[in-house]
């Protein structure tokens, strides 16, 4: 009994301690002008999509969900986002060159095919993230048809 | 399990050496050629580039998901290593472009599984074909043709005969030679 007071209060301390360790915020007031939606002609619900579903791992700007400040969920999005952001960044799109952008244009379709994005731990949370099936057709339609253009 | 991992020393002791001997022929050959006008035909880390892109097409047509993966850790690698010192202003801008690509190719290719890889690797192609457009091989290379896997998908063989690496045993000999470069 005295040993669970003690590991209970080790944890909370733990769990308090671990509040103060700061993160970084993936928040910008301004869009570049590199922005995907600035430099292409996007359709005005795709880019509701792309925002709602893609932007808040795959931009400079992240539209936080409320248990951004707590601790250990900060860490798991902050990675995510970073990650995210390696793979692609909308918010810096047109810094890429034809054949990047070919390659990344390819791999956002091949993603979105499989299913593999948005991620399902996202989408678990982000219910207004997940792509129906005519949504996901939408993109994909687009998103070739901008390749082939390229 | 001791056994398996002395094997695997062994192998990749022999590998090393292998690789040794290669890059000294090579800079061999290199040395030999220098006075002719015939860099361009002649760059040992062009051709390390090939030879780890090969070993990765092998590993996609023996179905081989973790040979893949090696040959694309070793893919980053030799892309690095690429030395473009001889090449025309406009040919360097080209090729860190190409070899920037081709590098994200190959680090997906060397964390995914065999579909994954398969994706990876018709872009990661494309790379190479342009690469060798502008640096030349001292082999022959086949450009082959798969007209099924997404939509028609190209590959590079050092042999006319085809071997598909887009489905492997599944479709092994699907495809065509649609180009020879020499």
């Amino acid at each position: 009994m005295k040993i669970l007071k003690i590991i209970a209060i080790i944890l909370l301390v733990a769990f308090v301690g671990i509040q103060f360790i700061p993160t970084e915020r993936n928040q910008s007031d301004t869009v570049p002008p590199t922005d995907f939606m600035l430099v292409h002609n996007v359709p005005e619900t795709i880019q509701n999509k792309l925002q709602v579903s893609c932007y808040d791992c795959h931009s400079n700007n992240t539209q936080y969900p409320w248990y951004n400040k707590v601790q250990p969920a900060a860490w798991f999005l902050e990675d995510h986002i970073k990650e995210g952001k390696a793979e692609l960044n909308f918010s810096e799109w047109d810094s890429l060159s034809s054949r990047r952008k070919k390659s990344k244009l390819r791999s956002i379709v091949k993603q979105i095919e499989n299913g593999e994005m948005p991620l399902d731990s996202y989408t678990l949370i982000h219910k207004d993230a997940i792509l129906s099936k005519d949504e996901a057709e939408e993109i994909i339609g687009f998103i070739t048809q901008l390749k082939n253009s390229l | 399990m001791s056994i398996a991992g002395m094997l695997l020393l062994a192998i990749s002791f022999t590998n090393a050496h292998a690789k040794e001997k290669m890059n000294h022929n090579q800079s061999d050959m290199k040395m030999n050629h220098s006075t002719m006008k015939m860099d361009k035909m002649n760059n040992p880390t062009a051709e390390a580039v090939l030879a780890d892109y090969f070993t990765m097409k092998d590993a996609l047509v023996g179905d081989d998901s973790k040979k893949a993966a090696q040959a694309g850790t070793k893919l980053m690698a030799s892309l690095k290593a690429f030395d473009m010192k001889s090449y025309s202003k406009e040919d360097q801008k080209e090729l860190a472009d190409i070899i920037e690509d081709a590098m994200e190719h190959a680090e997906h290719i060397s964390e995914s599984p065999i579909d994954h890889q398969r994706e990876h690797f018709k872009t990661l192609s494309k790379d190479i074909t342009d690469m060798v457009a502008i640096t030349g091989t001292k082999n022959t290379l086949y450009e082959q043709f798969c007209p099924m896997y997404d939509k028609g998908s190209a590959w590079l063989s050092t042999s006319k005969e085809v071997r598909n690496p887009y489905y492997g045993s599944g479709m092994l000999k699907c495809g065509k030679v649609q180009k020879t470069i020499q």
